[in-house]
């Protein structure tokens, strides 16, 4: 991530609806964003579990990558990554990871073909809002000449998420109720061109809406009228995808961690993991057959307090044995939950281990993920 | 002078005789959000004026409270193990931490009244 401290706080273009909507504002990578509305986090997690929640994610990166045809562009972005995209169906999304030579992650991303014919050898590529100044670099970078690489600051990005997101989304854009989990489709909304997946980063079913920056505030105007949304800030979108057992770059991922110590090689279909072609997969293939020396579980604290990012992970005989990226509470489990990296010896769930919160030993157990179950839409 | 003093971090204390009740105020609260974990003092923890004293965590973020005077914990609000937003709800009655006996009662010179706590809300 690249530290943006010291750089002028940039706005979406959802910004005035935020305060007028009375969140409290944030710097988030290098973005003024509402952590929370009036109700609270716990409120608005609850509400995004039972109803559905809107979310400006307008800070996320948003690019297009055109080639000639589907083939050219997927292996040219084959080249980065180490997701199947040459097999991507037309309007079929993929989760993966720009990779650095030796397996670390330079941010973790979503990847669309477009549903179009005529946009035949189109992708479009999300990336993480703190890393897309180097992943747009990284891409002029590396692809070919052949490719054009299109970046889109111009689009917002929505994200609704919930069990009544489907029938919310409906009325305005009715093919969306049968579209299946990690696919998209352009369509308009009351005229505006939009681009929808279905897709998220809650544990719920639900949407993500890529529309111009011009049109986002008239359409998160219309969502926030039905009476199933609510407004969603960035701390009940931390505590969702906890929850969910979800990564978050930063935390779980980093330049040190490969997607196989993450405990995402389900991202990495079987023909890449035979055909390589992709940075770090040296080690990689050797994780994937000897097994990772660390790995990302679940941690289940027994009692009420959470154990927060940076809490060292300690065997029964109190020896450290690795340590908590993301921790804190979860409103829908009612407990406190975890995710971090421990030795893969250690890794086997329902392993005992302690955690180190202020100073004394918490006991804690490694658990399966994610905490709460998702409830995507698989058609 | 009021029986009610505020540091600047936000921590009140009520006076009783030698008794001192403490525990964060209505703007520490609403500044925290939803509190879902307290580690209250322990009974016969002796603290210092200034000193870490209790834990209070929202769903963001553990925050340290401070002792805003010395002396020996008598009493800690247990019930607040069970039920954290009792913090949010009533923080400056039913969400109070712990009782301290006072050892030096010169310490709360140091202290805000509620009006100078006001004035000291309206500069933030």
């Amino acid at each position: 991530m690249t530290d943006l401290a010291s750089a002028p706080t940039k706005r979406t273009p959802l910004y005035d609806l935020h305060v007028a909507l009375g969140a409290r504002m944030v710097p988030f990578a290098g973005y003024d964003m509402p952590v929370q509305y009036p109700t609270g986090i716990l409120t608005e997690h609850q509400w995004t579990r039972a109803e559905a929640g809107l979310f400006d994610v307008s800070h996320m990166g948003q690019c297009f990558l055109i080639g000639s045809d589907h083939e050219t562009t997927a292996r040219a972005l084959e080249a980065l990554i180490p997701a199947d995209i040459v097999n991507l169906k037309p309007g079929q999304q993929r989760y993966s990871q720009f990779l650095t030579e030796d397996g670390g992650i330079l941010d973790d991303i979503m990847v669309t073909r477009s549903a179009l014919p005529e946009e035949d050898g189109t992708l479009m590529v999300v990336v993480n809002a703190g890393c897309k100044d180097q992943d747009f670099a990284h891409l002029a970078k590396h692809l070919p000449k052949t490719i054009k690489l299109i970046l889109a600051p111009h689009r917002a990005l929505l994200a609704l998420q919930g069990p009544k997101a489907a029938s919310v989304l409906a009325r305005f854009a009715p093919e969306v109720a049968t579209m299946p989990f990690m696919s998209a489709l352009s369509t308009k909304i009351d005229g505006v061109p939009v681009h929808i997946s279905r897709s998220g980063y809650s544990g719920e079913d639900g949407y993500e809406i890529s529309i111009h920056e011009d049109k986002v505030r008239g359409l998160a105007d219309r969502l926030l009228k039905e009476s199933e949304v609510k407004p969603i800030g960035l701390g009940a979108r931390d505590s969702l995808r906890l929850e969910a057992g979800l990564c978050l770059y930063g935390h779980e991922l980093d330049l040190t961690t490969s997607p196989v110590e993450a405990n995402i090689q389900w991202s990495i279909q079987k023909r890449r993991r035979e055909e390589g072609g992709f940075p770090g997969f040296e080690r990689i293939k050797r994780e994937l057959t000897e097994g990772p020396k660390r790995k990302r579980v679940g941690i289940k604290p027994e009692g009420r307090a959470p154990a927060r990012e940076g809490t060292e992970i300690h065997d029964a005989a109190g020896n450290k044995i690795g340590v908590v990226t993301s921790g804190g509470f979860g409103p829908t489990l009612n407990g406190p939950c975890a995710m971090g990296y421990v030795d893969t010896a250690h890794s086997a769930v329902g392993t005992r281990v302690s955690l180190i919160v202020r100073g004394t030993a918490m006991p804690a157990e490694i658990t399966a993920m994610p905490f709460v179950p998702n409830r995507f839409y698989r058609g | 002078m009021g029986n009610t003093h505020y540091t600047k971090d936000h921590e009140y204390v009520r006076i009783d005789g030698d008794i001192a009740t403490f525990g964060i105020t209505d703007y520490a609260q609403s500044q925290l959000g939803d509190v879902v974990f307290v580690e209250v003092p322990k009974v016969g923890a002796h603290l210092k004026q200034g000193a870490e004293a209790a834990v209070v965590e929202s769903v963001k973020a553990a925050s340290e409270v401070y002792a805003p005077v010395s002396g020996e914990v008598i009493e800690s609000n247990a019930a607040l193990e069970g039920t954290p937003a009792t913090v949010n709800e009533d923080p400056e009655g039913k969400g109070w931490f712990g009782k301290i006996k006072l050892s030096n009662k010169s310490e709360l010179d140091a202290l805000m009244s509620e009006a100078d706590y006001k004035a000291y809300l309206s500069t933030l």
